[in-house]
Order: structure tokens, then sequence, then C-alpha cells
């Protein structure tokens, strides 16, 4: 199994509810807590999981706003596992997620530094490092209704712009999705080899909008003289 | 990258430790000068030595959970950072025996043999620091070989000082310790340059277009998404002015090499001591800001996330 997700840039609204779900779900959960730095102070900051940016393609009239979350990859050839010198992120061979063993790491931020996504920040209250875990106390829960048998930032997606599945299985959901809208991952030059996809906005008819006509003398004579000199 | 003291002091201390051990071996078996005294070899590897320690106690000082220290040796078959501590500890006994070896006047081959060894795991130990940074594909400044050459070369080179430093506080004489500073220092400079030259030209590196996937037109950042700063800000956004930067370059080679070499030419016409001990400690400022401006001007690919067109 390569577990995984889909992250779908067309539909993605950017209302940042998958990472407040991730927040919520994961302060409690195995990796957690996840700690806050003056959370009410004059510079909030904390540890979170997933974050959301915002980006502009291309210019007018064929721009479009991009919403981008991006959370762990759960990297093929994952180079945070590899630089780690306590043994404390591992990727599990089973279903690929990558994961930090809180009792065995020392905090040197050097898996923060091998990592090109972000994915990993240092928890200054428990001087670990922490990272997405793909909700593995959810999605292995058998107390939990099937359905419900996923990350929490795939259930809470309003726009349901998340998919989460095995990669390995050429007919899941996710599979088949990323092989009909075109799927790619992110920075592939550097050959870690992600296994989260992002799929591409769809390409949609120009909205033709009018534009502002000059009034007035001057435009009207310029009119004529354009007609004069096109004869 | 955000400079950290802690770690810019343990690696200009331990490499000069390493490269004075070194070098300190090269004096013996070639009895250079005139050949150290046995008291001086064995004051020598303990300072030598102690630079080494006091470096890696104070490396320990940026862990944010250093009570899992001991648990760094445990990935040495991936991980250069393990490799690095695993060297340096087996370092310590295998100096202990050759300095052992010239206290207790042991036969000549124990002697060498012993010294070797420990020659070559300074030198194993000084580049898996170097690998450390060198094996990272995310930081386009550190990927190069030019990484490992240049923590060799500072270590040599502010070994070589120190002990140049020795040889005209024991009365030896000093000209093949001249010849040997030198040398090293000529390298060291010849190396830097080449480094300050390479990163210059971006390369290959990956952009915010590839690292979006937004490859066939233009992107650019609208919101970080954050209100404040992140530990991915703290950690990969520091940014030295490139005015600053180049004034450092200047202060790299005028503290790490130019001082140093005028002083060597001192030590040389004039016989004067006291130039033997500011080329030491210039050398080793120089390398200090050497060492701040490596971690200054590395760019992590990150920040193209948060708005960087290139790194």
């Amino acid at each position: 199994m390569r577990l995984g997700l889909v992250i779908d840039l067309d539909v993605c609204v950017g209302c940042h509810a998958c990472a407040v779900a991730c927040k919520e779900w994961n302060a409690s959960g195995t990796i957690g807590p996840l700690a806050d730095y003056q959370p009410y102070g004059a510079e909030p900051s904390g540890v979170w999981l997933n974050r959301i940016r915002h980006y502009e393609v291309d210019t007018y009239p064929n721009n479009k706003t991009i919403n981008f979350p991006m959370s762990c990859m759960h990297c093929e050839d994952a180079d945070c596992v590899t630089v780690c010198p306590t043994g404390a992120s591992y990727k599990r061979p089973e279903d690929g997620i990558v994961l930090i063993d809180q009792d065995k790491c020392m905090g040197c931020n050097y898996c923060a530094w091998a990592c090109p996504y972000g994915a990993r920040e240092l928890d200054r209250a428990s001087g670990t490092m922490k990272k997405c875990t793909l909700c593995i106390d959810r999605i292995y829960d058998t107390e939990l209704p099937v359905e419900e048998r996923q990350p929490a930032c795939v259930l809470t997606c309003p726009a349901h712009a998340r998919m989460f599945g095995d990669f390995d299985d050429p007919e899941s959901a996710v599979s088949r999705t990323v092989r009909e809208r075109g799927g790619y991952p992110l920075m592939p030059e550097l050959n870690y080899n992600p296994t989260n996809q992002y799929l591409p906005p769809r390409r949609k008819p120009v909205v033709p909008v009018a534009g502002d006509k000059p009034t007035g003398l001057r435009a009207t004579l310029k009119k004529f003289a354009n007609r004069l000199v096109r004869r | 990258m955000h400079p950290a003291f802690s770690v810019i002091f343990f690696t200009v201390a331990s490499g000069a430790g390493f490269g004075l051990f070194s070098l300190l071996f090269v004096a013996d078996v070639f009895r250079l000068g005139g050949g150290f005294s046995r008291d001086e070899l064995v004051f020598g590897g303990l300072l030598a030595m102690a630079l080494v320690v006091f470096g890696l106690l104070s490396s320990a000082f940026h862990l944010a959970n250093p009570k899992n220290a001991w648990r760094a040796f445990t990935r040495f078959r991936t991980s250069w950072l393990s490799r690095e501590g695993v060297f340096a500890v087996l370092f310590m006994p295998l100096a202990l025996t050759y300095l052992g070896a010239i206290a207790f006047d042991a036969p000549v081959g124990i002697r060498v043999v012993s010294g070797f060894l420990v020659a070559v795991l300074a030198w194993i130990t000084v580049f898996s620091t170097g690998m450390i940074y060198a094996c990272l594909k995310t930081i386009r400044q550190w990927n190069t070989p030019l990484v490992p050459a240049n923590y060799l070369a500072f270590g040599y080179a502010s070994g070589s000082l120190l002990l140049l430093l020795g040889a005209v506080v024991a009365r030896l004489d000093v000209v093949p310790y001249l010849a040997m500073a030198a040398l090293i220092l000529s390298v060291a400079a010849v190396l830097k340059a080449i480094y300050f030259f390479w990163i210059r030209n971006p390369g290959l590196a990956p952009t915010l277009k590839t690292a979006t996937g937004f490859t066939r037109a233009g992107v650019k950042l609208l919101d970080v998404g954050h209100t404040h700063g992140t530990f991915l800000t703290q950690e990969f956004g520091f940014q030295v002015a490139r005015r600053r930067a180049g004034a450092l370059r200047v202060a790299v080679f005028v503290f790490g090499f130019i001082i140093p070499g005028l002083m060597l030419v001192l030590v040389y016409e004039r016989g004067s001591d006291w130039a033997a001990f500011v080329a030491a400690v210039s050398g080793l400022l120089g390398a200090a800001a050497e060492r701040w401006l490596f971690f200054a001007e590395a760019r992590h690919v990150v920040n193209l996330y948060h708005g960087a067109a290139r790194c």
C-alpha cells in the first residue's frame, strides 16, 4: 500500500478548513499536543501540519487564484528519513506513511532542512519535530464507521478538494483521478518521489470582460482619424 | 538559513582541533624544525582534543531535546550527522593511544601507525561534517563537493596556524611550519574563492514554477497564509543583505588569509612571536566569519513557497 492525498487545485476555495481540522484532530492525536505561541498575543504563531498558501497564475484576463494546501507528501525517497541521526523519523513499509517517533527525536532540525516541502515543524514546547501522520489514528480505527476512516482534512473539506487513497492500486479512486485529470507531484526534479499529487485547474473559456471605452471629443477625433488611416 | 552560533562555534573549533591534531602527527613524523619535545607533543594533542570536545559539547546546545542526543549514534548507516558523531567519538580513544605512545616511549611502529590512523579519522570526521550540509538537495549553495573541501581546508588552515604558534612558543625552526601554513592557507583561499564563484550561478535549481507545478505561465504569491512567522520562516527565512554579504566575504579573506599571510612574512623576516599569535587569532576569526556566511547565504527551497522566485 502507498497511502497519500490528492489535492484538487481546481476546486480548492482556500478556506483553511483542512488546516483547522488537522490542528483540531492532531492536537490530541498521536503526534499531539501541537504548541501555540502567543495565540492571543501580538505575534501569533504555532505548529501546524497543514498550511495553505495562495498564488496567482498567469496574467489578466487569463489569471486564476490558486489556493495551495501543503502537508507531508509521504515521499517514496524521503530524505528526511535518511538524514535522521536518531532513527526517530521512519517510513512504514506497509503503507508508506512517514512518521516521527516522539520518544526518539532530539530536535536537531536536520529532517526539516532535508524536506523541500516545509512539511516538518519543530514544536518548541516538546522540543521534538511534528508532521502530518495522515491521521494514522483515524484511518485504521475499526471503532469508526468505514466512511470516517479518512484523514481529518479530507473529511472536513467542504469543496471536496481532497481525496485519500492507495496509489499502489491502479483502480483506486485516487489513482484513477490522477490519471484522468493529469495529476502531478511537486518539485519532481529533486527526486523525492512524493506520494501526494496535485490536480491542475481545468481549462475554462476566458470570460470576455467589457473594457472601459474612452469618450469625449478627443476619443471621437481619434476614432475618425483611425478610420481614415485604415482606408 | 538561520546561522546558529553554537553550530558555528562547533564547526570552527572542532575543525581547528582535528586539523591541529593531524598536522601535529605530520610534525612529529618528520621532526619538522627539529621536532617538538615529548611533553610539547602531548600538550598540543590534548589541546586539539579539548577543542574537539568543546565543539561537540556546544553542538548539543542547538538541540531542542538534548536528552535524546545519545540516540544520534544509532543511524550510522544512513545519516551523515550520525556518522560525524560516531567518528568524532572514535577519534578520542585512538588519539589517546597515539599520545600515550608518545608519552610512554612506545615502539615507533605503534606511534606512527596510531598517529596515521588518527590523522585519517580526523580527515573522515571533518569530511562527514561537510557532508551533513553537502548531501542536502534542498539547499543548492550547500549541495556541492566544494562544501566538504572547504570544511577540510579551513580545518587544516586553522590547525596549521595553531601549530605554527606552538612551534614559535617551543622555539623550533619555524621555516617548515611557515611553509606548511602558507601552502594550506593558499589552497583554502583558492577553494573558498571557487565556492563563492560557484554559488553565484543558480544553475538547475527548482523555481516557484516547478515548486507549484504551474510551469506554463507566471506564478506569483498572493498570500502566505500565516499571520505572523512560522517555524519555516524562522528557520529558513533568514536573509543577509547583499552589501553585508559582500563586506563579510571581504572579511573572510582579510581575516582568514591576508592578515595571517602577512603575519607569516613577519614571523619569517623579523622572527616576531606576537605575529604568530595574531595569525592564529585572525585565522579563527576568518573561519568564524566564513561559517556565519555559509549559513546566512544558504537559501532553502521552501522559500519558493513563500514567494521567492529562485533560491
